[in-house]
């Protein structure tokens, strides 16, 4: 018997330590595996299939013996058979650093597809899949690529975006502690694909276990994508370098400030060289689609938000977790009916998409689709896909102040219009919120938040205008 | 015992080399004082003020000594949403243990989380974070 118990950042901060060794102790065979990403059942425990969730050490007993309670069979649960996995299909099944596993499961057969059909067909195969960027722009991945192709210098860098900095998503996360390996093909494939001879991963410093797992896996896995190079770089603590020229700048030694565009990095990236810069669940789609064919991935979707989307479900949420899914569900869908509502069992106040820049959106608008256009249709971000749901004990003004907040200490600090804008926008919601001058002071924020929205380089200072005007115009009671 | 010489030493062939010289002095001595940016300065052949303004950019960089252990808790949104901002007068109601804010961890879907060193720690509530901070 063999007992599966991840060894993701989830599973650890919840205790799967203690859980792996009290089974070892009782002289059980334990493997440690990556997470389905069931989130509230973790630790989850799987034994021959069959899962038992929020396991402790007291329960390695009970479960031995068979009387403890069981999930069933995991596969089968409708929160894992309602998805499309295909960036996270082997989610739970596998060993993030076994090369076996890795193999086992369809591994490098991408990577063997673009060598075999050449970088030309390779950018073709992007193309017709429709893939876009999912670090939050949807910029389409192909034509990124088609243009680093063509752009003739000496040498090209890509650059994969693991600073994954927007509370409520961990997708990036998973993929470099649960499978790093189809990351470092994805990387492999782009470097092949444009020319490249180097790959940096810029990780993000908070991310300790997803470090550790990748520079494992890329000592594990050099000789296989040789003579291509991949490196790990760390961050130190600044959301800005998630924005592609400030995490540039950082990999460069510099301050993380942003560059004016043009040039794209595309053209004069790292080092003044072109540059691939692609979210981690960018790259790590890739290989599916190399095996698969463009049109397989494609087939999923809506429009053109074509494939699927690793959606995170988070904060006040009964079934927090990993939801990869088509584009097209339903933002109901996904808080109610997959989500399940709140963990709190009270009702479900708003959510927040797309991390910090995002805009809130209460119940009314949960018919939204998930589609790139609908949603900036109804002036909200799909982001990075992070869901974030709040009940109805959320104070909307105390948030609006602390989206002001984090862009204040989070500010470049390159224009005025974010640098100070942003700490001019928490002393007026202050004023609001201690009951003075409110209307005035409404209008006074309504300028700022268009001040900062047209006057501000990147989507730092542009964005924070969303969550905060969104909490305004759909819960104008908790400003009064 | 590691030097400053021995860091940049290590780093110096590598492209970029600034910040992973930055991070390993920070591991080994703490922090990063006025005398290991001059020295890296030096080697690196960049003015000290261009050290000290990378240094002060980056949050995770201390140009002071900190003695104390540091526990970082989450204070971003989705561990507001499951109750972050209930527990910091916990944190604040003692000193031995420096508790600072980070923004985000990843953890998302089981907060309030934290992290001390490289050990993360999730569903935080009034006992568990004073267990914590009481074994720190
Ligand atoms: C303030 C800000 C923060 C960002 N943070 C991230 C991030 O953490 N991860 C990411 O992949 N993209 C982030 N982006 C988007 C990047 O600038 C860039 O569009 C992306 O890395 C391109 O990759 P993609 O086309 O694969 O999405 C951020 C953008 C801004 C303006
Ligand atoms: S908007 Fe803010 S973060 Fe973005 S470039 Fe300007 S100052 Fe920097
Ligand atoms: S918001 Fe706290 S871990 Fe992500």
């Amino acid at each position: 018997m063999t007992v599966r118990i991840s060894d993701d950042a989830v599973a650890l901060a919840c205790g799967a330590d203690a859980v792996a060794a009290a089974f070892v102790a009782a002289g059980v065979e334990v493997e440690r595996v990556s997470s389905w990403g069931m989130h509230w059942l973790e630790p989850l425990v799987e034994i021959d299939g069959v899962g038992y969730g929020q396991v402790s050490a007291d329960h390695v007993a009970s479960i031995l013996g068979g009387t403890a309670q069981s999930i069933g069979r995991i596969e089968d649960h409708p929160f894992i058979s309602r998805q499309n996995r295909l960036t996270f299909a082997r989610a739970g099944k596998t060993r993030p650093t076994s090369l076996d596993d890795y193999y086992g499961s369809g591994g490098w057969l991408g990577l063997a597809q673009a060598r075999a059909m050449g970088a030309d067909a390779t950018i073709e195969t992007l193309m017709a899949s429709g893939l876009r960027g999912r670090g939050g722009a949807g910029f389409p991945a192909g034509i990124k690529w088609r243009t680093v192709a063509n752009a003739a210098a000496d040498q090209k860098y890509i650059v994969c975006n693991a600073d994954e900095g927007d509370s409520g998503t961990f997708a990036d996360r998973m993929v470099m502690e649960g499978d790093p390996f189809m990351l470092i093909e994805g990387i492999a494939i782009a470097g092949f694909a444009v020319g490249a001879s180097k790959g940096y991963i810029y990780i993000r410093s908070e991310y300790p276990h997803a470090i550790a797992k990748m520079e494992t896996a890329i000592s594990l896995s050099a000789h296989l994508i040789a003579p291509f190079v991949v490196e790990v770089r760390v961050g130190a603590g600044a959301y800005i370098c998630g924005e592609e020229t400030s995490l540039l700048n950082s990999l460069e030694g510099k301050r993380g400030e942003v560059r004016a565009k043009p040039p794209l990095p595309a053209l004069e990236g790292l080092f003044g060289k072109p540059t691939v810069v692609n979210n981690v669940l960018t790259l790590a789609a890739v290989p599916w689609i190399l095996a698969h064919g463009g049109e397989a991935y494609a087939a999923y979707g809506m429009g053109r938000s074509k494939g699927t989307m690793p959606v995170q479900l988070a904060g006040n949420v009964k079934h927090g977790g990993l939801f990869e899914v088509a584009f097209g569900i339903t933002l109901g869908e996904l808080v109610n009916g997959i989500g399940g509502g709140t963990a709190s069992g009270r009702p479900v106040r708003c959510v927040q998409v797309g991390g910090p820049l995002g805009a809130y959106i209460p119940p009314a608008q949960f018919d939204l689709p998930f589609d790139y256009e609908a949603f900036a249709a109804a002036d909200a971000l799909i982001g990075h896909a992070g869901i974030t749901v709040f009940d109805d004990s959320v104070d909307m003004a105390q948030m609006a102040r602390f989206a002001m907040e984090f862009c204040a200490i989070e500010s470049c600090g390159k224009c005025t219009p974010c640098r100070l804008g942003s700490t001019r926008g928490i002393e007026t919601i202050d004023q609001i919120i201690a009951g003075n001058n409110v209307d005035a002071n409404l209008a006074l924020l309504t300028d700022l938040s268009e001040t900062m929205k047209f006057g501000s380089l990147c989507a730092l200072g542009g964005f924070t205008p969303y969550p905060v005007m969104s909490a305004i115009k759909h819960f104008p009671e908790d400003f009064r | 015992m590691t030097s400053i010489a021995d860091i940049v030493a290590e780093h110096e062939h590598r492209e970029g080399p600034l910040l992973p010289i930055l991070h390993d002095v920070q591991k080994v001595f703490g922090h990063i004082s006025e005398d290991a940016m001059r020295d890296i300065a030096h080697a690196l052949n960049l003015t000290r003020a261009e050290v000290y303004g990378v240094v002060s950019f980056y949050h995770d960089f201390r140009k002071e000594a900190e003695a104390r252990s540091v526990l970082k808790l989450c204070r971003a949104e989705a561990c507001k949403a499951r109750g972050v901002d209930a527990l910091v007068p916990i944190a604040e109601s003692q000193s031995r243990v420096k508790v600072e804010a980070i923004y985000c961890l990843g953890l998302c879907s089981v907060g309030p989380a934290a992290l001390v060193d490289d050990q993360v720690y999730a569903r935080l509530d009034s006992a568990r974070l004073r267990n914590l901070l009481e074994a720190m």
